[in-house]
């Protein structure tokens, strides 16, 4: 019972895969695209794509700013911005989010609500990699 | 007759404009190696995008007020076609290649009552419809109309244009006019229509295009979507990012092609050259044997005749 799982970036195909399954952060909740599943687009959130074979994780990558498109046999997921865990560093993470929180500011004094919204999503995606990165850390150092 | 001297300065020149066009096949070929992988590991995303869009557009069919990204304006008054070109020269058929498609549709469409517009991408796309189509040349405040260096951000400022310019209701259709990379030696002018989404080539410059994605538009069936979060939602995200996707993909693409086309141009001007060289050569040699002979008779008869 397996899916083939695809992984886009607009650069290059980061991973093609057959996995059991695999879990996508979506915007409202992780969902789990596995074999039989409903035919599903699903935008994302920023957050991690867990690949189970054999009830174990294999894999994980960090997307941002992506979209997924799930069928019976296979998911295909397009996102912008596709990375492992071991590339993402805390100090990139803190560095975004000082910026990011800086022109929400001015954002804010515009009152220009839809880069407000913009906004919001890249620092809650920079708050995730600086989560992340810690998270990462902390395990390796165990 | 020529001289001696004036055939010796040809073929010098000669040779140094071989020099020249050899050393451009080499720098074209290393940016065509590089401009290739880039457009190929591009093609995925933009494909898997158009991919799920069209069957989306499929599943939604029977809704009404779809975006007009997705479904256009529901008139087909206006066309806008985004003409790509390079921005420089000695590329062979390339750029004329385009030039000439585009003559072709605008002469079609003008037939058929159409009113065009044309939004020129590369400079010498933009050069050939300043002279030849002056009124219908549109673009943002000061443009350049170049290609410049193929970025993600380049691909962004003209859909940002097009948006606006389907906000203000200016056209009804848009189609984008590029080469497709095919090999070093073939890259064909190909129409996508973009606004409306369509499947696959639309018509005209080359409909034998059987590549694995095209087929791919083909057989994509029927299927009923679930979204999450609504329909409606998914798709205002969706459709700015694949304008941008498949934009970009068209200007990956005529990156590549530019190059693979100039190094075949200057593969056939290096051969030219050699050819020329030789019958220069063979010419001079020709002329210097025929003046020695000249010479020796002329000094024979002066001595009979004295």
């Amino acid at each position: 019972m397996s899916i083939e799982l695809e992984i886009i970036s607009p650069e290059k195909v980061v991973l093609s895969q057959v996995v059991d399954m695999a879990v996508l952060p979506g915007l409202e909740g992780d969902i789990a695209a596995m074999k039989g599943h409903i035919p599903m687009i699903l935008l994302l959130r920023a957050g991690v794509i867990d690949l189970y074979q054999d009830n174990k994780v294999i894999d994980r990558l960090f997307v941002e700013d992506g979209f997924a498109e799930m069928k019976e046999t296979g998911c295909t997921v397009l996102a912008k911005c596709i990375r492992k865990l071991n590339e993402l560093s805390e100090q990139e993470g803190i560095e975004r989010l000082a910026k990011l929180q800086q022109e929400y500011n001015s954002a804010s004094n515009s009152n220009d609500t839809v880069k407000q919204r913009e906004l919001i999503d890249q620092i809650q995606g920079a708050n995730v990699i600086i989560d992340l990165a810690a998270s990462h850390k902390h395990n390796q150092t165990l | 007759m020529a001289s001696l001297k004036e055939l010796r300065a040809r073929i010098n020149s000669v040779k140094s404009t071989k020099k020249i066009t050899s050393a451009m096949k080499m720098v074209a070929a290393a940016k065509m190696h590089r401009a290739e992988r880039r457009s190929r590991q591009a093609q995925p995303f933009a494909t898997a995008m158009q991919r799920i869009l069209v069957s989306l557009k499929q599943s939604l069919e029977d809704r009404s007020g779809l975006p007009t990204l997705l479904a256009g304006t529901g008139k087909d008054n206006i066309h806008l076609i985004i003409s790509m070109s390079s921005d420089r020269g000695l590329a062979g058929g390339f750029n004329s290649n385009i030039n000439r498609t585009l003559r072709n549709k605008v002469k079609c469409l003008q037939q058929q009552g159409k009113q065009v517009k044309i939004f020129p991408v590369g400079l010498k796309t933009y050069i050939y419809c300043r002279g030849e189509f002056p009124d219908l040349i549109v673009g943002p405040k000061h443009a350049d109309y170049r290609l410049g260096s193929v970025e993600y951000q380049s691909a962004e400022q003209v859909a940002a244009y097009v948006q606006t310019l389907l906000d203000e209701h200016q056209f009804d259709v848009c189609t984008i006019l590029y080469n497709k990379f095919k090999n070093v030696m073939v890259q064909t002018p190909t129409y996508l229509q973009l606004i409306p989404l369509e499947l696959a080539v639309a018509d005209g410059a080359e409909q034998n295009i059987s590549n694995k994605q095209d087929i791919a538009f083909q057989i994509t069936s029927q299927v009923d979507y679930m979204f999450e979060p609504e329909a409606e939602e998914v798709l205002h995200r969706l459709l700015p990012e694949n304008l941008k996707i498949q934009i970009f993909a068209a200007m990956l693409e005529t990156n590549a092609g530019e190059q693979g086309a100039r190094m075949t141009a200057m593969d056939s001007a290096t051969r030219n050259a050699g050819k020329a060289i030789d019958k220069l050569s063979l010419y001079y040699n020709r002329t210097r044997q025929a003046n020695i002979t000249n010479e020796l008779t002329e000094v024979i008869s002066g001595a009979n005749a004295a």
